[in-house]
């Protein structure tokens, strides 16, 4: 019991923005308004915003790594691939009875973390850091979405399922749980929506205790002087491969919703411009504050979609101006920005009233 | 008994040979000084001793343990501790949160938040723990970094320059501290240039120049010594 208060009390710390009942009720009702939400729209807006939601762990995966962490990854869609095809594969191989579906996403999760812990330890244990470190990634998740887009031959298959090349794998069937009455498909509408959400809050609580833990303290302490936190007795590569293979298996996560919610997954999903995305979600809203990073992730993410009905070449050149804004405005993030001065804003309103 | 041995250490950055068959002892309990003048290969000397380089031959003892092959963190496991010479503390982080990582791992819950009031009070920074590391005073910066190296409570002290940027009277309160710590049973190797605090605490001396032992003795056997004041100098030691 005093082990679980104690855990309860590391959702708010020195890592994470966000404290006391006014911050608490905040997201109370934002919870609130998410859970209510469904009941007063229609189906295709939901599956919509499912689709917001999808993006918001590789996000969070990548604010683990390179805001925390300070290594910056450029190939988190390689795990957003390998999992979502992983998943692919494996459901069009032994079908969705018997709540099958749900140990593929597992397995698709984990696999993806099986290839972030090979990959990470190369990388880590071979000193590789800095900007090098975002080039390995990027070419590992450029070779992926290379490799996939040549397997159009009906000779690329694992068992039954064709991978297709540029035209992608699809028909997968998506997440179903087994049901005495028939089994219950969730179809990309509010069954899904559910799913996804009640992901998402256990997910963000549960980084926000992590990273408010003494793991969380060694992983800044490594992005502000690794060195030092290596002569305090901490291995310094052991803790960045865990925070990638986490990051990774995060990502990894929004392969497989992704996939599972539009049942199709495609190599372009890894190439440049899917690479490039997180980073701007991530930079935009703040890549050293969880929360900071869902808001500008979703943010983001509606002003790009809205921007696509005028055309997608603008919409991303409308992306790469934010970075540039960003990095010239506000460098830890504009959504960052906001809440530090909304932060000291009741700061000095408590005193002024004191 | 010796607590860190070296045999016959080298070490080469290309065709630079920055310590050269360099043999040192530490006895258990003492406060020992490093000297020379620049480039004589000290920070090396710590590198390799902390595992940072490694060298080309040679072996490092430490309590008897063959270290020559340790990474870094599994020495400071064994029992060393080191305060660098540019003062390195988590810029970023609180100065209580500085604290905290040092010390997390030995103690949870309150009796860590105990732990770090008492060093904070130790190091008379309660009024700045929350502040940004970064932004204290040179001075501030490294009573921060000494305070997270001894909160290991090492049984080897490794300072290099701890009284770099000090003023006298910080200079002599860092060399008390020094010696409190020493008092306590920790034995000190510490690089110094300031030869008033080497006067404050050494008991023994030890003249790095060009990668190789030049002399070694007490304080007044050093200063005594026309060649140690020759090469200070500048001037070739025929």
């Amino acid at each position: 019991m005093s082990g679980f208060v104690s855990l309860l009390r590391r959702l708010e710390g020195p890592q994470t923005l966000g404290r006391g009942p006014a911050f608490w009720s905040a997201f109370g009702l934002a919870l609130a308004i998410a859970l209510a939400y469904p009941l007063f729209s229609d189906g295709y807006t939901v599956g919509n915003t499912i689709y917001f939601f999808v993006w918001v762990f590789i996000a969070l995966g990548l604010c683990l790594i390179w805001g925390y962490g300070g290594s910056l990854s450029f190939g988190q869609t390689a795990f957003f691939g390998v999992a979502g095809y992983g998943y692919g594969i494996l459901t069009l191989n032994f079908g969705a009875a018997y709540g099958f579906t749900w140990i593929a996403l597992l397995l698709a999760v984990g696999i993806a973390a099986l290839f972030a812990l090979l990959l990470g330890y190369f990388m880590f244990f071979g000193r590789i850091a800095g900007v090098f470190l975002g080039i390995v990634t990027l070419a590992v998740t450029l070779m992926l979405e290379r490799f996939m887009a040549q397997t159009a031959g009906p000779e690329w298959h694992v068992g039954v399922a064709r991978l297709n090349g540029f035209n992608g794998m699809s028909a997968m069937p998506p997440l179903t749980i087994p049901w005495p009455d028939g089994p219950i498909v969730l179809f990309a509408d509010i069954g899904l929506y559910y799913v996804v959400l009640g992901l998402l809050v256990v997910v963000y609580l549960g980084l926000r205790i992590l990273m408010n833990s003494s793991f969380g303290n060694v992983i800044v302490a490594i992005r502000e002087n690794p060195e030092r936190a290596e002569m305090l007795g901490y291995d310094v590569r052991k803790y960045q491969l865990v925070t990638f293979v986490i990051g990774a298996a995060l990502a990894g996560l929004s392969g497989v919703l992704y996939t599972v919610w539009g049942q199709y997954i495609t190599p372009s999903s890894m190439g440049m411009t899917a690479a490039a995305l997180p980073l701007i979600w991530v930079a935009v809203g703040g890549r050293s504050d969880l929360t900071s990073t869902v808001i500008g992730t979703l943010l983001v993410l509606a002003a790009f979609q809205a921007l696509t009905i005028y055309g997608s070449q603008y919409a991303l050149v409308f992306m790469g101006v934010l970075l540039v804004l960003t990095v010239l405005i506000a460098p830890n993030g504009l959504v960052l920005g906001v809440m530090n001065w909304l932060g000291r804003l009741a700061t000095r309103t408590r005193r002024g009233t004191n | 008994m010796s607590l860190l041995e070296l045999r016959k250490l080298n070490k080469h950055f290309g065709g630079l040979h920055v310590t050269n068959s360099v043999n040192l002892t530490l006895e258990a309990g003492e406060i020992h000084c490093l000297i020379g003048p620049n480039g004589a290969g000290k920070s090396t000397l710590f590198r390799l001793i902390l595992g940072e380089h490694h060298p080309g031959s040679g072996d490092i003892f430490f309590a008897g343990e063959n270290i020559t092959a340790l990474k870094s963190f599994a020495r400071i496991h064994l029992g060393l501790s080191v305060k660098f010479q540019v003062p390195g503390v988590f810029k970023g982080l609180s100065v209580r949160q500085n604290l905290e990582i040092a010390l997390q791992s030995r103690h949870r819950g309150v009796e860590l938040a105990q732990e770090i009031d008492r060093l904070l009070a130790f190091l008379g920074l309660e009024a700045e723990q929350a502040q940004t590391a970064g932004n204290l005073s040179h001075g501030q910066k490294q009573w921060l970094e000494i305070g997270m190296a001894t909160s290991l409570k090492p049984r080897l002290l490794l300072l290099d320059e701890p009284t770099a940027g000090m003023s006298p009277e910080e200079t002599h309160l860092t060399g008390e501290m020094v010696q409190r710590l020493n008092a306590n049973g920790m034995t000190v190797l510490a690089i110094e240039h300031d030869m008033a605090f080497v006067r404050q605490v050494a008991q023994r001396v030890t003249v790095l120049h060009l990668g190789q032992v030049f002399a070694q003795g007490s304080i007044d056997q050093i200063v005594a010594d026309a060649r140690v004041a020759a090469i200070y100098l500048g001037q070739s030691h025929a």
